[in-house]
């Protein structure tokens, strides 16, 4: 087992090194509210002071991440903190080049003169079937958005199956008729594959890894780095539906509701939106770890604020009351078929009316804008009308929901 | 939404605040404590602080369940986890706790069969579906969780299931706000009694802090106007120099509690002569554990527990935060060694947590934000 004592130390001891004293300290108990004299004005000090701790803690997070766990946990998966801890301090670290740096939904690469799109996703929801679709539609859509949210017209996948001993050999015509019917509608074809079967016990029913080429023919360059004080923050729809429905279909809660995935190619919904505007700055899909996390890779990314108001950010009332029920916040939830898109302010009336205008994007809304400060952090206009951060997810409330 | 936006309403929070700053004397300081977890969450998740005057401070109290669970339980727990052919069921808030060994998490990682529930009725189930294995229940909370652990033991027993028992960990919030009150760091003024905990125990039980303590109390529900409801009623009670115990949540506390769940708790549990709270140290008659009756439900008593008094990390203040003495950012570790994915206190790990609360939603200079959300 991890020997906590150690880790302790450790983090005390990176703490010292890193932390300074604080200006007060010298005086103790100088600001803890006990020693205030009672009738006193609340001490401009304490503000300060709190100031200082915040800017330490700034300092903290842009710390290099290190994995502490010595071994891999569900939160490794969830698509917040602990996944982007993973991902920087170990396959960044070991494969770092310019062209995975900007850790975007896929890598851009430049072959023979022309712009490419390369990307690569794995599936393992369950249950691999739930309302709104399966896991073979899922694998589709999903490579298709990572590709189209950077601009790229996709082109080609390829579709590797792990399959476990004693798997129904109909359920896998089902998943694969899915990927069929998704494949044509977002106009992309599978061109290679690959198949492996493990022994009963060592998977659990199907796993699919797709990846994706496109090309990128419009004269954009989108990144969330991109974003600029006074652009606006759009939503394509509802969000929260896949996972909530997912999180229902398992069946372990009891709760019914009429919900179902919003699994969706958004590939023509972004061409349209390009199409309308060149004032695009940076798309993605708001998969694992929802709108919240995606807002929060613009604000370090471009070392911008974001803020966000409550009361613009569209959830349907079924998500919301189960939502409610199971003490989750929606802003976390996964989507499978929506996007954020970050737009320069001027064009936030035409990118709203062309994301409108199409099927996929009847509900979109402009739920925000980008500040210059406090950088580095999202803030959310809450609707009781008070104001907070939306930070990173820490843990995991919805293991494999994609 | 019905039943949500109501008690959400931004027009009603600004009369009720105006109302509020019309109450507070000049030059006068008003430290009100909201004594539990939950209505911390809600104060920070909803920005709630917004709306106070800078003369009257939240301090949060101690009413968080795994905050208080000191590590030598959570060693307990795990060496129950580690038996052979044993299921340890938890709720969620749990799992990350950690111990001096490392927290559920880190255990189910290495391969114990530890099993997220969000009841213990769940367990139950668990316990019916596998029986070869034995399943404990790791039972946590206040008044509020402790009637369905014991109407889970209740069926249990009725059931004949015998591969089921609880780890009881149950702990009683009347001490606990009694040792603030006797303790000579803090000054309240007030407080903003727990809401789902006089479900069960009523109003009745927090007489004495009025009568006593001179200090007045109103139990609110958990939606951000209820809050500032509450506020206002000890406000009012605060300029008409009044101390008394008031009900905000009448929708859902009756005055005398729940009758047939303080039965079922009484009928399977007692009160330990003392238990150990994470920072707060023993406290005598604070917590619940099984009657003899129903030892055989008793997990403390099936299986070999280390039970040893474990002590926290030197540099975790989580006891001075858990009784409001300090706020979350002046602990020294706070969100540099202590974060939520590397919690060294439990003040970090849960949602109610008070540190939890300020690091994922109100780690930011209110002034300054000010300026930003308005523009």
């Amino acid at each position: 087992m991890t020997d906590r004592g150690t880790w302790v130390d450790q983090a005390l001891r990176e703490h010292e090194e890193h932390a300074g004293p604080l200006s007060q300290e010298a005086e103790p108990g100088a600001a803890r509210p006990g020693a205030a004299q009672p009738g006193a004005a609340r001490p401009g000090a304490a503000s300060d002071r709190e100031q200082q701790v915040l800017d330490r803690i700034d300092r903290a997070r842009r710390r290099r991440p290190r994995v502490r766990e010595e071994r891999i946990t569900m939160s490794h998966g969830a698509g917040g903190k602990a996944t982007r801890t993973l991902v920087e301090a170990v396959f960044l670290d070991a494969f770092r080049n310019p062209l995975l740096e900007p850790l975007e939904d896929s890598a851009q690469l430049h072959v023979n003169g022309g712009r490419v799109a390369l990307t690569t996703d794995s599936y393992v929801v369950s249950p691999l079937f739930f309302p709104g679709g399966d896991i073979g539609d899922l694998a589709v859509n999903g490579t298709v958005n990572d590709l189209a949210v950077s601009g790229a017209t996709p082109l080609y996948l390829s579709a590797g199956f792990i399959l476990e001993e004693g798997f129904p050999v109909a359920d896998l015509v089902g998943i694969v008729t899915s990927m069929k019917a998704a494949a044509e509608v977002a106009g992309v074809q599978v061109v290679t594959g690959d198949t492996k079967v493990v022994e009963r016990g060592k998977a659990d029913g199907c796993y699919i890894n797709t990846a994706g080429v496109g090309v990128i023919e419009h004269d954009v360059s989108l990144g969330v780095a991109n974003a600029q004080p006074g652009d606006a923050v759009i939503v394509s729809g509802p969000v929260g539906d896949h996972g909530v429905t997912i999180m229902l279909a398992r069946g372990e809660l009891d709760i019914e509701a009429d919900i179902t995935s919003d699994t969706a190619p958004l590939n023509g919904l972004i061409a349209d939106l390009l199409a309308a505007t060149p004032g695009v700055r940076a798309l993605r899909d708001a998969t694992r770890g929802g709108v919240a996390t995606i807002l929060n890779e613009v604000a370090t990314a471009a070392g911008v604020g974001v803020l966000v108001n409550e009361d613009a950010i569209p959830v349907r009332t079924a998500v919301r009351g189960a939502s409610e029920l199971l003490g989750i916040d929606p802003m976390y939830v996964a989507c499978e078929g929506r996007l954020v898109a970050v737009v320069d302010g001027g064009e936030a009336g035409k990118a709203l009316a062309a994301l409108r205008s199409h099927p996929l994007g009847a509900d979109a809304a402009i739920i925000g804008h980008i500040t210059a400060d406090p950088p580095g952090l999202v803030l959310l206009n809450t609707a009781f009308g008070g104001t907070r951060i939306v930070d990173l997810l820490v843990g995991d409330p919805l293991p494999r929901i994609c | 939404m019905r039943f949500v936006d109501e008690f959400r309403s931004a027009d009603k929070a600004h009369a009720l605040a105006a109302k509020i700053a019309g109450l507070c004397e000049p030059g006068r300081q008003y430290k009100l404590m909201e004594v539990c977890g939950g209505h911390t969450h809600t104060i920070y998740k909803h920005g709630l602080e917004d709306y106070l005057p800078e003369s009257i401070t939240l301090v949060h109290g101690p009413g968080c369940p795994v905050c208080v669970i000191p590590m030598g339980r959570v060693d307990d727990a795990m060496a129950l986890a580690s038996q052979p052919d044993t299921i340890m069921t938890s709720f969620g808030d749990m799992m990350r706790v950690p111990g001096s060994q490392g927290s559920f998490f880190d255990a189910k990682a290495q391969g114990t069969d530890i099993r997220m529930v969000y009841s213990p009725l769940d367990s139950l189930k668990i316990a019916r579906q596998n029986p070869d294995k034995r399943v404990v229940f790791m039972a946590i909370g206040f008044e509020t969780t402790t009637p369905s652990t014991a109407m889970t033991v209740l069926r249990a027993a009725a059931e004949k299931l015998d591969n089921f028992s609880i780890f009881c960990n149950h702990v009683t919030i009347i001490p606990a706000i009694k040792a603030i009150l006797d303790s000579p760091d803090l000054r309240l003024d007030g407080f903003i009694g727990p809401g789902h905990v006089s479900t069960v125990i009523g109003c009745r039980p927090y007489e004495f802090i009025a009568r006593d303590y001179g200090k007045p109390v109103v139990v609110a529900g958990f939606e951000p106007l209820d809050i500032l409801q509450s506020i206002y009623m000890l406000m009012v009670q605060l300029s008409e120099g009044r101390s008394e115990v008031e009900n905000q949540y009448t929708r859902v506390v009756p005055w005398d509690g729940n009758l047939a769940a303080l039965t079922a708790i009484n009928q399977v549990m007692e009160l330990r002569p003392y238990f150990e709270w994470r920072g707060l140290g023993f406290i005598s008659h604070s917590a619940m554990r099984v009657r003899p009756e129903f030892a055989k439900y008793d997990a403390e008593l099936l299986f070999e527990v280390p039970g040893v008094r474990v002590a926290d990390p030197k540099a975790c203040q989580c006891g001075e935060v858990l009784k409001g003495v300090l706020k979350p950012w002046e602990c020294k570790v706070f969100g540099t060694a202590c974060t939520p994915e590397t919690p060294i206190g439990t003040c970090m790990v849960s949602p109610e947590g008070a540190c939890a609360a300020y690091y994922n939603f109100g780690r930011m200079n209110r002034r300054r934000v000010v300026e930003v959300s308005i523009s």
